[in-house]
C-alpha cells in the first residue's frame, strides 16, 4: 500500500519545534496555517536543513531573516552577539539537529533516520524541494521574530 | 571540539564527483587541496545538498557560481541552459543525488540512506556543517569554471 | 524502437531522452513511477519495444514494476533495461533474475546506454 503524504506528517516537526523553542531557546513560537511549499515566495538570510531517510524521505529546514537568527541563537547560547559569525551557524544547525531528532518519536511508522545539518547563509536565498516531494511551509511567530519551517517528503 | 572528517571518508565522495562528472557531464574534474570549510573563497550562487543517515551520518553539498552551474547543467541535459530555473535547480539536485549513491557503493560497511536533495539559490551563499563534525571542502576545477564540494561525514551515531 | 522510459527525475528523464534521440529514437514515452509505467505497457500492449526502467520510486518501484511486468502473459516480452543508482551485486543479481536484459548504473556515459540499448535490437 503506497504511503501517501499529508498534512499530518508535518504534525511532529511543528511539535518538535515548539518544544525545542520552548525548552531550549527560552520562548514561545507560535505555528500559523500550514501552506503548500510551491505557494510561497520566501527569502532567507540563514536556513538549517537536515536530511531524512526511512520509509519516507525529505528534508526539513529552519528559517531566518538576519535579525531573528541573532535574537534567536543569542538566546539559545545566553549570548549577545551583534553579527552572524561561526557560533550563530553552528546554534542553526544544532536547533534544527534538535527539532528533527526529537520528530523523530511521532513519525516512527516512517522508521526516520536524520542525516548531518547543513546551514546556508546569503541573504536572500531561497530553498526548493525536490520534484515529486510533498513540500509545506509552517510560519511561526515569536517574541524574538517570525521565521519558517520548511518540510518536504515523499515515500521512499 | 569536533574532529574533522576522516580522509577515508571524504574519498569516497571525491572519487564519485570525479566519475560522475566524467560520465554525465562528459568533462574531467580535478580536485584540489582538500580545505577546512572556513578557508572557502569562492561564494555560491545554487547548492544542491543532500543528507545521509543510517549507520554513519553525513551532508554532501556541491556548489556552484551562476555560470558554472549554468554550463555544467547544459551539459549534462544536452540542451544551453541560460537562467538558475526550475529545469537547472532539477538538475543541480540530481547531481547531488548521484554523487551520493555513488558515494555509498564505497561505504557500504556503514549501511547509508541518502535522503531528497535539496536546493538552495541565492547569490553568494555559503554552506556550512553543524558542530558534530568539522566539515571538509574539496574545491573542483573544470573547464566550466570552479565548483565545490562540502562533505560532512561521522561514523560516530 | 517504442520506448517507455521511467524516472521520477524529471532531469534524468531528459538526459535519456536526449541520448536517445541522439541515437535515433524519437518514439519516446515518460512515465514518473513503477505503476504508471505499467498503466502505460497494458493500454499501449504489444507496442513497447524496450522499457528503460529506474529502480527507486514512489508508488511502486522499478523492481516491483519489473517483476509485474514480466508475470503478465501480454507484457514479459517486452525486454527492461534497469537503470539505477542501485550497484551492489545483491540488488544486480536481483533484477537480473527478475528477469531484467541488462542493467545501466548511475552515474553512466551515454555510450553505454547506447551500447546496451543496441544489444537489445539485435
Amino acid at each position: 500500500m503506497p504511503i501517501a503524504i499529508r498534512a499530518e506528517h508535518v504534525n511532529p516537526f511543528i511539535l518538535s519545534n515548539l518544544e525545542t523553542f520552548s525548552k531550549m531557546v527560552g520562548v514561545e513560537a507560535r505555528p500559523g496555517k500550514p501552506i503548500l511549499k510551491h505557494d510561497a515566495r520566501l527569502d532567507y538570510d540563514i536556513s538549517g536543513i537536515i536530511g531524512l531517510s526511512g520509509k519516507v524521505i525529505g528534508s526539513v529546514s529552519l528559517s531566518f531573516p538576519q535579525a531573528t537568527a541573532l535574537a534567536v541563537c543569542n538566546k539559545f547560547m545566553s549570548a549577545n552577539l551583534k553579527e552572524m559569525n561561526g557560533e550563530i551557524l553552528d546554534a542553526v544547525g544544532e536547533l534544527i539537529n534538535i527539532v528533527a531528532g526529537n520528530a523523530k518519536k511521532g513519525l516512527s511508522e516512517f522508521n526516520i533516520e536524520i542525516s548531518l545539518p547543513s546551514v546556508i547563509v546569503g541573504r536572500n536565498h531561497r530553498i526548493v524541494e525536490p520534484k515529486g516531494s510533498v513540500g509545506f511551509v509552517i510560519p511561526f511567530s515569536s517574541p524574538l521574530g517570525d521565521f519558517h519551517m520548511a518540510v518536504s517528503l515523499k515515500p521512499a | 571540539m569536533a574532529s574533522p572528517v576522516k580522509v577515508e571518508h571524504i574519498n569516497p565522495f571525491v572519487n564519485a564527483t570525479k566519475v560522475t562528472f566524467e560520465t554525465m557531464v562528459h568533462t574531467a574534474v580535478t580536485p584540489g587541496k582538500i580545505m577546512l570549510l572556513s578557508g572557502s573563497k569562492l561564494n555560491y550562487d545554487i547548492s544542491g545538498i543532500i543528507g545521509l543517515s543510517g549507520g554513519a551520518k553525513g551532508t554532501v553539498a556541491i556548489s556552484f557560481p551562476r555560470v558554472t552551474a549554468l554550463k555544467v547543467v547544459s551539459e549534462f541535459i544536452g540542451e544551453k541552459q541560460l537562467a538558475l530555473d526550475e529545469t537547472v535547480k532539477d538538475a543541480v539536485g540530481e547531481l547531488a543525488n548521484i554523487i551520493a549513491g555513488a558515494a555509498k557503493k564505497d561505504l557500504t560497511q556503514y549501511k547509508i540512506s541518502i535522503s531528497l536533495p535539496t536546493v538552495i539559490i541565492g547569490e553568494n551563499h555559503k554552506v556550512q556543517g553543524g558542530k558534530e563534525v568539522m566539515p571538509l571542502l574539496v574545491p573542483f576545477d573544470s573547464q566550466f569554471g570552479s565548483f565545490h564540494l562540502v562533505v560532512g561525514f561521522t561514523s560516530e551515531v | 524502437m517504442k520506448i517507455l522510459l521511467v524516472d521520477d527525475s524529471s532531469t534524468m528523464r531528459r538526459i535519456q531522452k536526449n541520448t536517445l534521440e541522439k541515437l535515433g529514437h524519437t518514439d519516446v514515452t515518460e512515465a514518473g513511477d513503477g505503476a504508471e509505467a505499467i498503466a502505460k505497457l497494458q493500454a499501449g500492449a504489444g507496442s513497447y519495444d524496450l522499457v528503460l526502467m529506474d529502480w527507486n520510486m514512489p508508488n511502486m518501484t522499478g523492481i516491483d514494476a519489473l517483476k509485474k511486468i514480466k508475470a503478465d502473459p501480454a507484457l514479459k516480452a517486452v525486454p527492461v533495461i534497469m537503470v539505477t543508482s542501485e550497484s551492489e551485486k545483491t540488488r544486480i543479481m536481483e533484477a537480473i533474475q527478475s528477469g531484467a536484459a541488462n542493467y545501466v548504473v548511475k552515474p553512466f556515459q551515454p555510450e553505454t546506454l547506447a551500447e546496451k540499448i543496441a544489444a537489445i535490437k539485435k
